[in-house]
């Protein structure tokens, strides 16, 4: 292969980024009223980032929606709130009015938390507004049923999903057509791992949760997971007693159900290093996976979560 | 846990720089390339254990993961008591529980030099769709072969599905070598029967590896078991092949355009992926099918213009002229810009349980472009395990025919071999908007160069003349028991009162004989309605004014008949009763029995009616009766096209 061609060859995060603008266009070109869902993740943060590029100079012309849960990290809902500003774009945070009404929490709760506040609380926003297609960051490589999921995928006017009767995608084209009060979920970083992730912020110097660099932060160990104490609403134990402790996220959801690891890692390249030389994969922080067996998330799907 | 570390082959080290050098790796990586392959085979060749493998190797999978495996190998396990790699790779519960592969599973590895996603593709016939599915974004096919059985029907059928979507990177891996005691001979006889095969089909290159998926041997590193092969191992030639983008910049420009980008006054760009070719400012530029050209300006982004992009970017250009382009457009380099046409030879892999109903109308899309198109009966369809050509009438769910289609408006089209993004498209099924096939254009066809009509010495004119009239359609159009026939019956009387020459088509003259053939499936109100527009149009060339009463529920069907005839001589009458009236009048009692589900397929209950969008005339048989409704027809007929009798 000749120089000439070997630059031309683009890398596989140009390929990807690509591909994710792409996939963007095509969903505001043929969706009425798109939204992009923003969980203010490290996946979101990408998303955001190609949704401003995919539309330069124009701002991304859908809104974020936060599908808030009232019970992410402090430092969440500040960048949240610092990025909208930034992007240009509408932000919509939507509570589901019944979990707040039962006080629903994860603490008493367990898996009716997640259910309520995020299964539900999505559905009902994608209501509420009227929304028929909603970008996700979810990414092939995280769970075992999401390897299958098609980068636009179609829910039911009751918002199923049926594994068995999704459309092949064939080449880059995507039909998104659909019956009026049916919605599609889209993907655009589905073929995104990890690494990429990881690797394209640290070259687009995008702005995440501090939470993913290690730091001296308040923490309980139950169950083998390790919980930071992020306000007074955790309810410590008879003798529990928060201890100082260097952690950091690899995922960030609700505080009491994501688990921290111990980690020295303070700068990107030292996160990613951790990443690239840990034994665990990027969901076992994650309680929700571990219900009903190995098919836990795939369930979830079918009813409806993210 | 520690059992399997024992037994597997040196694990395949991705970069020691990760531990020593973290900055260093993530710059290599950063240049790395991607490769994206699919792996097929039938159900027992290794393909799962393969990736498995593959996955393993490329320490892919956690700790936690691998303890869920061993859980799940010693429950459902084919292996015995051994790790199932396949268990990693078949994602949903009911692959699990069958220890088959269903669906397309995406699976993500890196080495030193390149970013693999690699899609498992199922392996029965049955699922031929979801092979072509996962196979149509590939640089590379690894087709598996057992050792022990050597090139099978499935074997066969791969590679023509791989031949056929493009893929010109193939890889025949002859697996379990194991098995056979790692024997040359075995190996050898093997590519022989491939390489005549392959031939056969138009496949002129393929590497071949001997490799044992389950054992490791071939797959990162040589193995000392197969001291008589001396070519690269599987990992070493994925890292090194050529991948399409770097094919298709070579080729001329393509950029078809997605999405208009006007955020105000100042600014036009057009958005989208470059699927051939290279674009700098300054170069000339043509924009199809319009034809009109202009020069590149700019290529905008976020981080400052570009002085140039190649295929596979996402891009936004700016014209140095303000002239038309919007969505579905292609623009193109000046001097070698594809054709446009309508009517086509084409591949279509039938995708959808319901077969293909020739002459009705889908929607095709095409890159950016989306058309109405119709798919004529099959020339033939091809038996994808002994690959000859066989006579039918449609096509069902995965079956792969030649057939001929023609578009409503011009397409911006390549051949599928020269360019994958203007050659291949899919359709969509109107109604239920499902995916129904994909396609790859061949080339166009001229008919209308070819087929010359017979030129008749008493034109239809004469024929019109000769009855003081202008000839015509009117195509009555609305539910069941609406009032069609009894306004269409009105109007009739009314014209051949004035000397009008007319005939009356309805559901009882035409079905009692010129269709006693065709039953109510779809497939055959289309027929129906086809047969009548047909007939319609033959009356018109004789000069009369025709008159049609019949639910034709479908838009596509009418708009059909409508191009069949010349300019302003369809005339959509819509009987505008709504369902509720049509049923509380139910005159035939016909909406009691699909009520109680006597009746299938009845139209406004189980089956949908599409209304028409901007119909010539409306009647609301609510609020006019049929009296003064045929009068208003009558008077806008012949007002309008013959005022002066």
């Amino acid at each position: 292969m000749s120089d000439a061609v070997n630059r031309s060859t683009l890398t596989h995060l140009q390929r990807l980024e690509a591909e994710a603008i792409h996939i963007m266009r095509e969903v505001v070109a043929e969706a009425n009223n798109p939204v992009m869902l923003y969980s203010v993740g490290k996946d979101s943060a990408v998303m955001l980032h190609l949704a401003r590029l995919a539309f330069y100079p124009s701002p991304p012309p859908f809104p974020l929606l936060h599908v808030d849960t009232t019970w992410k990290f402090r430092e969440m809902y500040k960048l949240r709130n610092r990025m909208a500003t930034e992007s240009g774009m509408e932000l919509l945070v939507y509570q589901n009015p019944e979990a707040a009404a039962r006080g629903i929490n994860p603490f008493d709760h367990g898996a009716l938390h997640t259910d309520m506040w995020k299964t539900e609380g999505l559905k009902q926003a994608l209501d509420k507004w009227d929304f028929d297609a909603a970008f996700g960051g979810a990414r092939r490589d995280e769970e075992k049923s999401r390897a299958k999921e098609r980068i636009f995928s179609f829910r039911t006017a009751s918002h199923g999903w049926d594994p068995k009767n999704q459309r092949p995608e064939l080449w880059n084209l995507y039909n998104a057509r659909k019956a009026k009060g049916e919605s599609i979920r889209v993907f655009p970083i589905s073929n995104w791992t990890e690494l990429d992730i990881w690797q394209y912020i640290h070259l687009n110097a995008i702005p995440i949760v501090p939470l993913y660099f290690a730091d001296e932060r308040p923490t309980v160990e139950r169950d083998g997971m390790l919980l930071m104490v992020d306000d007074d609403r955790f309810p410590l134990l008879p003798g529990e007693e928060p201890v100082m402790r260097s952690i950091r996220f690899r995922t960030l959801g609700c505080y009491p159900l994501t688990g921290a690891v111990e980690s020295t890692a303070r700068t990107l390249p030292e996160v990613i290093q951790e990443t690239l030389l840990t034994t665990t994969s990027e969901r076992q922080g994650r309680a929700i996976d571990k219900d009903s067996g190995g098919a836990g998330m795939e369930i979830k799907k079918q009813q409806g979560y993210f | 846990m520690t059992d399997l570390i024992a037994k597997a082959d040196p694990v395949y080290v991705t970069d020691a720089l990760i531990a020593d050098d973290i900055d260093a790796y993530l710059d290599s990586h950063q240049h790395k390339t991607m490769l994206r392959f699919i792996t097929c085979g039938s159900v027992d060749d290794g393909k799962s254990t393969l990736i498995g493998r593959l996955l393993y190797d490329s320490k892919m999978i956690f700790e936690d993961q691998l303890a869920a495996l061993e859980s799940d190998s010693r429950r459902v396990g084919t292996q015995g008591q051994e790790i199932d790699f396949a268990l990693l790779v078949d994602g949903l519960a009911a692959e699990r529980e069958q220890g088959i592969t269903i669906d397309v599973a995406y699976r993500f590895f890196n080495t030193e030099k390149r970013k693999f996603i690699v899609a498992d593709c199922p392996g029965h016939e049955q699922y031929t769709r979801n092979m072509i599915t996962g196979a149509s974004t590939a640089d590379l096919a690894v087709i598996l072969v057992d050792a022990r059985k050597g090139v099978l029907v499935q074997t066969r059928r791969h590679s023509y599905l791989t031949h056929l979507i493009g893929i010109r990177n193939i890889v025949l891996a002859v697996n379990k070598m194991d098995l056979v005691g790692y024997d040359q001979g075995a190996y050898e006889a093997i590519v022989r029967d491939y390489t005549e095969f392959a031939r056969s089909i138009g496949i002129e290159r393929f590497t071949a590896l001997p490799i044992s998926g389950f054992k490791g041997d071939n797959i990162t590193t040589r193995s000392a078991n197969t001291a008589w092969y001396r070519g690269p191992t599987l990992i070493e030639h994925l890292e090194t092949v050529e991948v399409n983008t770097a094919r298709d910049i070579d080729k001329p420009f393509r950029l078809p355009v997605q999405w208009v980008n006007r955020p105000n006054l100042d600014f036009r760009g057009f958005s989208g992926l470059i699927a051939a070719g290279t674009v700098k400012p300054g170069d000339a530029v043509r924009v199809l099918p319009s034809g009109k050209t202009s020069t590149v300006s700019r290529i905008v982004t976020m981080d400052g213009d570009l002085e140039g992009a190649v295929a596979g970017q996402s891009v936004t250009v700016c014209l140095a002229d303000e002239i038309d382009c919007s969505r579905g457009d292609v623009i193109a380099s000046a001097d070698a810009p594809p054709q446009a046409a309508n009517q086509f030879e084409s591949t279509l892999v039938w995708l959808s349980d319901e077969a293909l109903i020739p002459g009705r109308a889908y929607w095709l899309k095409l890159a950016t472009q989306t058309v109405s198109a119709t798919v004529q009966s099959p020339k033939y369809a091809v038996n994808v395990n002994t690959l000859e050509h066989v006579a039918v009438k449609t096509l069902d769910l995965n079956a792969i025919g030649v057939v001929e289609l023609t578009t409503d408006k011009r397409l911006v089209f390549e051949p599928y071999v020269d360019d994958r993004t203007l050659g291949g498209y899919i359709l969509i099924d109107k109604i239920t908007n499902a995916t129904v096939a994909a396609g790859m254009l061949h080339f166009s066809l001229r008919r209308a160069q070819n087929v010359h009509w017979q030129a008749l010495d008493v034109s239809r004119d004469a024929h019109a003349a000769l009855k003081g009239q202008k000839a015509s359609v009117l195509w009555f159009t609305g539910l069941s028991g609406s009032g069609k026939s009894t306004i269409a019956n009105l109007v009739e009387k009314k014209l051949h009162a004035m000397g009008k020459h007319t005939f009356l088509l309805d559901g009882d003259n035409v079905r009692h004989g010129l269709n006693k053939d065709l039953g109510f499936t779809e497939a055959d109100r289309i027929e129906n309605i086809r047969r009548v527009g047909e007939v319609a149009r033959l009356m018109t060339d004789a000069g009369l004014i025709v008159l049609t009463a019949f639910i034709s529920p479908f838009r596509a069907e009418r708009e059909m008949v409508r191009k069949l005839l010349p300019e302003g001589e369809f005339v959509e009458v819509f009987i505008d009763t709504p369902l509720e009236e049509a049923e509380r009048r139910d005159v035939k009692g016909l909406y009691k029995k699909a009520r109680a589900g006597q009746l299938r397929n009845f139209t406004g209950i189980d089956s949908p009616y599409e209304a028409p969008l901007s119909p010539e005339i409306r009647v609301d048989t609510t609020r006019e009766s049929p009296e003064d409704a045929a009068e208003r027809i009558v008077d806008r007929i012949l007002g309008h096209w013959m005022p002066t009798i």
